[in-house]
């Protein structure tokens, strides 16, 4: 390796770890401090470690607020609708991929304009909607609106044309019904499109914010962001390691998903991008 | 083909797309054909128990909208935060990208991984840390910049630099995601080009005008418009971390939309999103002019 290689590595690489403290100090400071007394995270100038270690923060989080109904809101929305796009966008995926039928295209491209509007257009006729439906404030109301995203759409069609047909054929040869080739051979060779989906749905509800913030009115419907934002922004008195605490709460399960699956969770993103 | 054929492949198509389609069609496209209808009449809350009693009236929500000083300023934000924050957003994940890419770097997945990380946190997590770190007493920036005699400001609690942190933050949040989509585009560049520019003696400079960013291109496409439509909609960042304020210096459009909703006013806030809805499509076009194939 030559000298200006060297520096340039050196240089590089301190660019890079640079990078990471800016974008990853944050949780660490969030996470440390959620271990902290509320007087030490109040404390100018902050510190990093805990002086002295507490579990009080997250005792609280779980007995004096209603975490736990709150953790499991989310993820009971998150489920159902991880479900419901994984199943309804592999369906209207292989049909707009491998079948030829009238309207296709126009189905097609009317799901990818759909991609260009913005949420707030739809938003408030969602809203009159799920409230005439009598649904605000149940989980149905809460799901629903999600069931059906474009991307997903999008994603497994992509996915899908890449699938050769002389398999379907075959198939259909012997004398196999378009359900059971469905079930039986596209829906196996989709494993890796699902698995993106399935984890970019999942965060992506996770995360999902504004929806639930309106459509649930009473504490026993709240999702997590829903909760940690009412207490950080509603309230006189704040308890900053509560608020810290939380924040782990919700962050930590999408942490884990995201750590466990990142390999095939980028590559997915990856190659949707270049499509 | 016969009759009979042409008939099952329709049923067979259109029964696999039906779930979809007809979820489709109640919640995303009758809501946006809905919405274009109440932006014409003067719908409010109050009225949804009594639809008779709603009046069209015509453009007057639109011609309103842009005589209301409220949404100029957010239009105003929203423009700066998209013509500031789409480049810094650009420029760092290519700088990201480029570098992890160079063939130098150990470690690739730790620091591709490092930098996804703020893309799949909510956002209300991220406010809740990040309110603590702008902190203008206990905050972890100001004493950083006290320890090298900077006095720093009250990052959002100041007019001058509330939009600016907003702008930061999402370029720090989003930033990743683009990192991930050029990585791939930059693999996907063959090795070869480089060996042979180096031995023509090009440095590393030359190399990635001429060689880089033109290959890149459908890439950057792609990242500078689906970063575009979503620096349009600006609006959980600011709500959750400044609630528009101080005096509305992070008021966005779609902010304004949510509060014309909140009060109410839902034939106002449909016509303000489409009013978006039209910006939208509009610098989507511009970016493909601007970026998009021109001779191939």
């Amino acid at each position: 390796m030559t000298r200006r290689d060297l520096t340039a590595k050196i240089v590089l690489y301190a660019i890079l770890s640079a990078g990471l403290v800016v974008v990853v100090g944050p949780f660490l400071w969030m996470l440390l401090s959620s271990f902290k007394t509320e007087g030490e995270i109040r404390a100018a100038p902050p510190t990093w470690w805990p002086s002295h270690w507490t579990l009080t923060n997250y005792h609280d989080l779980f007995s004096r607020l209603d975490f736990p109904q709150y953790f499991a809101n989310s993820a009971i929305v998150a489920i159902l609708v991880t479900a419901g796009n994984l199943l309804f966008c592999s369906l209207i995926g292989y049909a707009l991929a491998k079948l030829d039928f009238p309207g296709r295209k126009a189905l097609f491209l009317t799901v990818l304009g759909m991609l260009m509007v913005p949420g707030m257009v739809t938003f408030v006729p969602q809203f009159v909607l799920i409230s005439n439906m009598g649904l605000a404030n149940s989980y149905a109301g809460l799901v629903l609106p999600f069931l059906a995203g474009p991307f997903g759409v999008f994603l497994m069609r992509q996915f899908l044309l890449a699938i050769p047909d002389d398999l379907i054929e075959a198939a259909r040869v012997d004398g196999a019904g378009e359900w059971r080739i469905f079930w039986r051979i596209v829906l196996p060779l989709c494993k890796p499109a699902l698995a993106t989906l399935g984890i970019l749905t999942f965060l992506a509800s996770w995360n999902n914010f504004l929806w639930p913030l309106v459509v649930a009115t009473t504490d026993d419907k709240y999702t997590l962001p829903v909760a940690l934002a009412l207490y950080s922004i509603g309230q006189n008195r704040i308890y900053y390691g509560l608020l810290l605490a939380g924040a782990v709460v919700v962050v930590l399960p999408v942490l884990i998903v995201f750590l466990a699956l990142q390999r095939h969770f980028l590559r997915g993103i990856a190659t949707t991008g270049l499509k | 083909m016969t009759a009979s054929t042409r008939t099952r492949r329709a049923v067979a198509g259109w029964s696999f797309a039906a779930p979809f389609t007809l979820l489709f069609l109640v919640f995303a496209l009758l809501p946006v054909v809905a919405s274009l209808v109440m932006s014409l009449t003067d719908l409010r809350a109050t009225d949804l128990r009594h639809p008779l009693a709603v009046n069209f009236v015509g453009l007057d929500n639109y011609t309103r909208l842009f005589e209301d000083a409220q949404f100029r300023r957010g239009a105003i934000n929203t423009l700066v935060f998209v013509v500031i924050g789409v480049p810094l957003t650009m420029v760092l994940a290519l700088g990201a990208a480029n570098i992890l890419n160079s063939g130098l770097i150990r470690l690739r997945g730790l620091f591709r991984v490092g930098f996804y990380l703020p893309v799949v946190t909510s956002i209300v997590a991220i406010a809740v840390v990040w309110r603590f770190l702008l902190d203008p007493e206990a905050g972890i920036v100001n004493s950083l910049l006290a320890s090298v005699g900077i006095d720093g400001p009250s990052w959002l609690q100041d007019t001058r630099t509330s939009l600016p942190s907003i702008i930061v933050m999402a370029a720090w949040r989003n930033f990743g995601s683009l990192m991930v989509i050029f990585l791939a585009a930059l693999q996907g560049i063959p090795t070869d080009l480089y060996e042979a520019a180096t031995l023509d003696g090009a440095g590393w400079r030359q190399q990635f005008q001429r060689i880089t960013l033109p290959l890149m291109r459908p890439a950057l496409l792609f990242g500078a418009v689906i970063t575009g439509i979503g620096y349009l909609q600006l609006f959980e960042e600011p709500l959750v971390m400044t609630q528009g304020g101080p005096l509305s210096s992070t008021l966005s459009v779609s902010y304004h939309i949510y509060n014309q909703f909140g009060f109410g006013n839902y034939g106002y806030a449909a016509a303000a999103s489409y009013v978006l809805f039209v910006a939208i499509v509009a610098l989507s076009v511009l970016q493909f002019r601007l970026l998009g194939a021109r001779d191939d």
